[in-house]
């Protein structure tokens, strides 16, 4: 708004809002200090925050008993692969939605994002059952498909949204000039669309990034993402709080990291292209 | 080269029929305007000629040659947008190459056609700006540079002075006529607005819900509007209709009178009214006159400055001569 | 605008989506539709014959039903209703004139980023644990008995977790909603004397409908398939056996494919049933 604000209505707004947005980060930050400290100081009664020798051991600890680069490549592999695959797909299927609308563009949108609302444990086992005739069991590519599918209703209509928004007469204008469907896809929408593309993008990568039912129902050793390398912690044998945070901590760095410096993208993708 | 005929050509939208078959023929540069109220399938008729929408049904040739089914690329027509439809993400320079680009027309000629569009439309300081930092009038000149160099057989234009200010549209439209005098190609012209209409074309079609009303040139759909719809919609300020005993006396279901075909004076006068609004402009004066038991309001124009008020009587006498008959279908009796 | 050489090849674009989709979809439940009908228990026996709708009625007659529908309704209004709540709160706030928006912003969105596991781990050991979690530290500062979250308040110590999750996502898009708001209607309705709070009811709230509605649309698919919370803090247990979880027990732990396939199409049905009511919101909301 537009509009002069006394200097202490805004110091009393800037420490409400940091106070919250500290309360609201508080379970991170605190993961990420205790990943440092030694376990006798993580279970420390009062709770030592600042003041405390650091120490990597929890991290050495961790890579030491298992194969975290392995857990990492297969994240990348599954979130990466499962979000490209997708655009493939999913960016003709928008373009027909957007800019050839027909009386059943609407139906099959909803019926799309209602795919999305089928409940997976209603078809756990047949897809188990499939996936063990296929031998895509504990396989990095067989994942990579069933994120893919989960998530593509999401990027069809997030594609979607922000295609819709481009007008309709400039692709008529590439048509007048003489382009091809495929030039016309290729240098007029696609440039025009990168934003909301690479908003799509890094949701559904955030997205299937953290997946968390399938990944730990169709892997064990081998494909396993991170999702099911911090699910291993959850046995009470296992459970050192310092360890347990070392481990959480790599596990959330990647896309904490890669979340924060594409945050405008990320933004403007969090909305699903459907609140402007 | 860009004659271009409309045979039995229409469009339904599912169960609506947009356009009802219409024969139309365009001659080889002329400059022709489609006019009439939003909805009246003006815009739809372009599309059809653009090959941007499918015809129901009918033949569409340009130069001779059938193009009912040419897809709209290979038509060697050009348009200019009403949002101008400039390509957001290219330079001025990359705007215009564009059809030249799709077409494969090689660089040292593109450059040639670049500047010599540039020069024409006065862009040359503009071309490597991006479409978002020109003001509406160059963004406008912009979208004639990209058509310009295609050298098309015709160019469409749909409403393209819509998105300006009125001062920039007077300057546009006479930039738009200039051209057409230079290039001599073949222009349609989509408008709502009968000035535009009047001041530019050689013929004017007239639509009303997808039909033709008539066809003409401006003057002609002055002096002789077909029916009392075109008498109504060509002129400025609208044209007086009136029904009743006034039309019966001159054997007519209704009668037409143009605002500026009848004389005031403050008394004698063949009617008698009341002056609601007077508009003074300097060059002429308006009178929106009550109760005068022809009509609603009865609007004349006077040359000059003329001194009647708010409430006061004032007496008209219509020029015989300048009077338009209808019958009850509203078609025109000679 | 659309030829008919526009409008076939549309077809063929949109067809790699739809097959994909369709074939995902059907595929997969024919398969639990069949299973549904049998006796299979691929542990004790494999396939014991056709048993018509025996399992249907074992799985609604089985006393953990029912529990199971209502820890389901209650996880997710309780958070549906946190978030949208604190959302619109929180979005208010954020929205308002401050130093340093971009870094709270950051602080606001992290959770988002945090995958499940992870954020049930963190939460169910390090805050709720009843001996070394923060909480307990906490209670007993002020001289209280800690609490045993995940026992004696299982179903409101998940919804809290993922509330913590679903917040961020909640707070950006009303936060987004707001500052699309012309702050002219609201200098409008200043003038014509509206104290803050009418402001608010009567121009902020509604403007923010269609954004609520997203929330709501895009939370529920979400959270009602959510797994792996439970799977790490209770396994189900303390009442908080939802029906995702309840079918995933009799699949995989129990080995009653049948059973859990019968249960498996009741989600089905379940999720239907909300489908239709939302997509006819987000249909209304589609044209807006």
């Amino acid at each position: 708004m537009a509009r002069s604000v006394t200097t202490q209505r805004k110091i009393i707004n800037t420490a409400a809002a940091w106070s919250i947005g500290f309360l609201i980060f508080f379970p991170i930050l605190w993961t990420i200090l205790t990943s440092f400290k030694t376990e006798a100081t993580a279970i420390a009664d009062p709770p030592v925050f600042l003041a405390f020798d650091w120490t990597l051991e929890n991290y050495e600890v961790v890579l030491e008993r298992s194969n975290y680069a392995r857990f990492l490549w297969n994240s990348i592999f599954i979130a990466g692969g499962s979000t490209l695959l997708g655009l493939i797909v999913a960016i003709p299927a928008a373009w027909s939605m957007a800019f050839v609308p027909s009386r059943r563009t609407k139906d099959i949108l909803l019926w799309m994002l209602s795919t999305k609302m089928l409940p997976a444990v209603g078809v756990l086992y047949p897809i188990y059952l499939m996936f063990i005739k296929l031998g895509l069991l504990d396989n990095r590519i067989g994942l990579t498909i069933v994120i893919m599918l989960i998530n593509l209703p999401i990027i069809v209509w997030m594609l979607y949204t922000y295609f819709r928004e481009i007008p309709g007469e400039i692709l008529e204008a590439a048509r007048m000039d003489g382009a091809t469907l495929k030039s016309e896809i290729l240098y007029v929408l696609t440039p025009m669309a990168v934003p909301g593309i690479a908003s799509t993008l890094l949701l559904n990568f955030i997205l299937a990034w953290n997946e968390a039912f399938w990944t730990l129902n169709l892997t064990a050793a081998k494909a396993a993402p991170l999702t099911a390398f911090i699910a291993s912690y959850s046995s009470p044998e296992g459970l050192f709080y310092a360890k347990l945070s070392a481990a959480s901590t790599m596990a959330i760095a990647p896309i904490l990291i890669l979340g924060w410096f594409s945050q405008k993208q990320l933004v403007r993708g969090l909305t699903f292209g459907a609140v402007k | 080269m860009g004659q271009i005929i409309l045979e039995k050509v229409s469009k339904t939208f599912g169960d609506v029929e947009v356009i009802p078959p219409l024969d139309l023929t365009i001659e080889d540069g002329e400059f022709t305007v489609f006019v009439g109220p939003s909805g009246c399938g003006k815009s739809t008729l372009l599309r059809l000629i653009a090959g941007l929408e499918d015809m129901s049904s009918g033949t569409l040739k340009i130069d001779g040659e059938d193009a009912t089914h040419v897809p709209p690329a290979k038509r060697g027509l050009a348009m200019v947008f009403q949002s101008y439809a400039l390509y957001p993400h290219m330079s001025v320079r990359k705007n215009i190459a564009f059809p030249m680009r799709m077409a494969g027309v090689d660089k040292a000629e593109q450059d040639r056609r670049i500047e010599q569009a540039a020069a024409a439309l006065n862009l040359t300081d503009y071309l490597e700006r991006r479409p978002g930092q020109l003001s509406g009038g160059q963004r406008q000149r912009v979208a004639i540079g990209r058509a310009i160099v295609r050298e098309p057989e015709a160019f469409l234009f749909d409403e393209p002075l819509s998105n300006l200010d009125a001062a920039l549209r007077v300057g546009m439209r006479l930039e738009i006529s200039e051209l057409h005098k230079r290039l001599e190609t073949t222009m349609i012209y989509v408008t709502h607005d009968q000035v535009e209409a009047m001041t530019m074309a050689d013929k004017i079609v007239v639509l009303r819900a997808g039909h033709i009303e008539q066809v003409g040139s401006p003057l002609e759909l002055y002096h002789k509007p077909r029916n009392s719809f075109v008498a109504g919609f060509i002129g400025s300020p609208k044209m007086n209709l009136i029904e009743g005993p006034e039309a019966a006396k001159h054997n007519a279901h209704s009668i037409g009178i143009r605002p500026e075909h009848i004389d005031v004076t403050d008394s004698g006068g063949q009617w008698q009214g009341r002056v609601a609004v007077a508009e003074h402009l300097g060059s002429d004066t308006f009178f929106h006159i009550h109760d005068t038991g022809l009509a609603e309001t009865i609007t004349v124009r006077a040359t000059g400055e003329v001194g009647f008020r708010h409430g006061d009587t004032i007496h008209l006498t219509p020029r015989q001569d300048q009077i338009h008959r209808f019958d009850a279908s509203g078609l025109r009796v000679e | 605008m659309a030829t008919q050489h526009s409008r076939s090849a549309a077809r063929m674009m949109m067809a790699p989506a739809v097959i994909l989709l369709l074939g995902w979809m059907l595929v997969p439940l024919t398969m639990t539709l069949f299973f549904s009908f049998k006796k299979y228990l691929p542990m004790r026996g494999g396939d014991l014959g056709w048993v018509g709708f025996d399992n249907y009625i074992r799985f609604v007659t089985s006393s953990a039903f029912w529990p199971s529908v209502t820890a389901t309704l209650v996880i997710v209004l309780g958070v549906l209703f946190i978030t949208v709540v604190f959302g619109v709160l929180l979005a208010i706030l954020l929205d308002q004139p401050m130093w340093g928006q971009g870094i709270v912003r950051i602080l606001v969105i992290a959770p988002f980023f945090v995958m499940p596991t992870v954020s049930a781990l963190v939460w169910k050991n390090m805050f709720m644990d009843p001996v070394n979690g923060l909480f307990a530290h906490l209670w007993q500062a002020f001289g209280l008995t800690p609490v045993e979250w995940l026992s004696q308040a299982s179903l409101g110590s998940i919804v809290m977790i993922v509330s913590w999750q679903w917040l961020p996502f909640a707070t950006l898009i009303l936060l987004t909603a707001i500052q699309s708001l012309d702050s002219e209607q609201l200098e409008a309705a200043e003038m014509d004397g509206a104290p803050p709070l009418s402001r608010f009811g009567y121009i902020t709230l509604p403007h923010l409908s269609r954004a609520i509605t997203i929330v709501v649309l895009i939370q529920t698919i979400f959270l009602l398939s959510i797994f792996a919370e439970i799977f790490v803090t209770t396994q189900g247990s303390f009442g908080t056996r939802t029906l995702t979880y309840l079918i995933y027990q009799r699949v995989l732990e129990s080995q009653n494919i049948g059973l859990g396939s019968a249960g498996g199409i009741y989600a089905v049905i379940l999720a239907n049933i909300m489908a239709v009511f939302l997509m006819r919101i987000v249909g209304k909301n589609l044209d807006a």
